[in-house]
């Protein structure tokens, strides 16, 4: 592992300061993703900045606008089980839980979940090319074994995926990043929060040196009636997603009111596809009207020689999902497909 | 900044409190094992992704692979060496017994710390429900049926610590 020097932070502006001070500097949190990328010496930080006890952002709060406020430093577990996000945002609770183990739930935290690297097995090995861990030494995906890699938004430096279930929700409830940084504060819209790889792949997101994630915050609309989160993967738990898909929807009776379908699984950052919700507003909620809305959301799909499945796959998920959204109960524990 | 510099790490360990000096990048694991002796905690993949390194901080199921000891300072950590009762045996090593529960063993420490982990979280019902928040543990062996069929004894007996 990485020779690293440790302090703590004990405010924001403590944090901040400190890893804006160094360009080797790193943020620490739950430290799922990190410590395991600095065992591996993938990530080149010489110093982590413990912001776990940091006093602020340990909270789940209301907002005026009836939304929710989600502090950064919750762990994924705490937000999973909070009690308004179970009963108002059950789409976000299923994508949580459908994550990970529930040790990592434990330790991972809510800003460290949107900031985790992908699990491209090159990226993840030292010894192949890849321009995420080394732009310019080329991508070994795109000719190698990319069964579990991108369909959507590839670029010809890098088809990683992103690897986030939770992430697939909050891109599907239209969440905001809260960020505190050298230059003050500001928020990002989460569609405008993660990277597609272009020709900077290093870069997975818009966060800037010395920026932090300081809270999440949730619009008052939660689809607690009609969603379902649905995760396809090699085995029935603790994998990651070959393809999940984050539906809500808001009927009336059989009839769409407003649409939201999010993807994980196919592109670099939660892949959304506004002209396919916007197709089911005012349509009947029927198999066949999701299958028109899976076609737009991947039309313009472009597979690798091992991951063409992906097109089907997608397909056929986002149609289960839209049709399990109708009928929530019948989604099982961690996002199992139903019997 | 490279740095040769420990920290001064406070941990209750089962019960008993120690002082350490370990540099940043020092596991909870490694501390354990290799500056405590405690070496019931076990050490697979080590990087998060097989379980066998499960142990309690503040009462809370963690992997100790991932968790680096200088940032549990002031913690309270429980393994599996401090589970039973003296010489009586916890009422999850007793089922794992009964059950069969392992083969090699080795991802037993794990198995049974994440299982107490798995009771204080309350959030686990019905046996689907327990082998879904089991994932996170692996066995090599395949005795996940005698493993879930453990807990679920002691789960439906409801006598846990």
């Amino acid at each position: 592992m990485n020779n690293v020097s440790y302090s703590r932070a004990t405010n924001v502006n403590d944090a901040v300061n400190k890893v804006t001070n160094h360009a080797g500097a790193a943020y620490l949190a739950g430290g799922t993703n990190i410590v395991d990328l600095l065992k591996y010496f993938i990530t080149s930080a010489d110093e982590l900045v413990d912001v776990t006890r940091i006093p602020e952002h340990h909270e789940i709060i209301e907002n005026q606008d009836g939304g929710l406020r989600i502090g950064a430093f919750v762990t994924n577990a705490d937000t999973a089980y909070n009690a308004i996000i179970e009963q108002r945002y059950p789409l976000l609770n299923k994508a949580i839980l459908a994550g990970a183990s529930p040790q990592i739930r434990n330790m991972a935290t809510n800003g460290g979940n949107l900031l985790q690297r992908t699990r491209c097995y090159y990226f993840y090995d030292v010894s192949s090319p890849c321009n995420k861990r080394e732009p310019g030494s080329g991508c070994s995906a795109i000719g190698g074994y990319n069964r579990i890699m991108a369909i959507m938004g590839t670029s010809e430096q890098c088809i990683a995926v992103f690897p986030s279930d939770m992430c697939i929700a909050l891109a599907a409830l239209d969440a905001v990043v809260n960020i505190s940084g050298p230059a003050g504060e500001r928020s990002l819209q989460f569609a405008d929060f993660h990277r597609l790889p272009g020709d900077t792949p290093q870069l997975d997101n818009n966060l800037l040196h010395g920026e932090i994630i300081t809270s999440i915050d949730l619009p008052a609309k939660g689809f607690e009636k009609n969603y379902s989160y649905l995760k396809i993967r090699d085995r029935n738990s603790y994998a990651f997603a070959l393809v999940s898909v984050a539906t809500g929807l808001e009927l009336e009776g059989d009839v769409i009111k407003e649409a939201r379908i999010a993807l994980g699984g196919l592109a670099h950052k939660p892949w959304r596809v506004t002209a396919a919700e916007d197709y089911l507003v005012g349509k009947t909620a029927t198999r066949e009207n999701f299958a028109a809305a899976a076609d737009i959301i991947l039309d313009g799909a472009v597979p690798y020689e091992y991951n063409s499945f992906k097109i089907g796959l997608a397909k056929k998920a986002i149609i289960r999902n839209c049709i399990m959204a109708l009928n929530p109960e019948t989604q099982l524990p961690g996002a199992h497909p139903s019997k | 900044m490279k740095t040769n510099d420990t920290h001064t790490t406070s941990l209750r360990v089962n019960g008993k409190d120690y002082s350490l000096d370990v540099l940043p990048w020092v596991s909870l694991l490694d501390a354990l094992r290799e500056k405590l002796d405690l070496t019931g905690t076990k050490k697979g993949c080590d990087h998060g992704q097989c379980g066998a390194c499960t142990v309690l901080v503040d009462g809370k199921r963690v992997l100790s692979c991932l968790t680096l000891a200088v940032t549990k300072d002031g913690s309270e950590v429980t393994t599996i060496e401090g589970i039973a009762d003296g010489n009586e045996l916890h009422s999850l090593q007793k089922a794992f017994i009964d059950h069969d529960a392992f083969q090699c063993g080795y991802c037993t420490p794990g198995q049974i710390c994440s299982a107490i982990g798995l009771f204080k979280e309350g959030k686990a019902q019905t046996r689907d429900d327990v082998k879904e928040l089991m994932s996170g543990n692996l066995c090599r062996c395949g005795a996940n049926k005698g493993i879930i069929n453990a807990i679920m004894e002691v789960k439906e007996g409801g006598s846990y610590e």
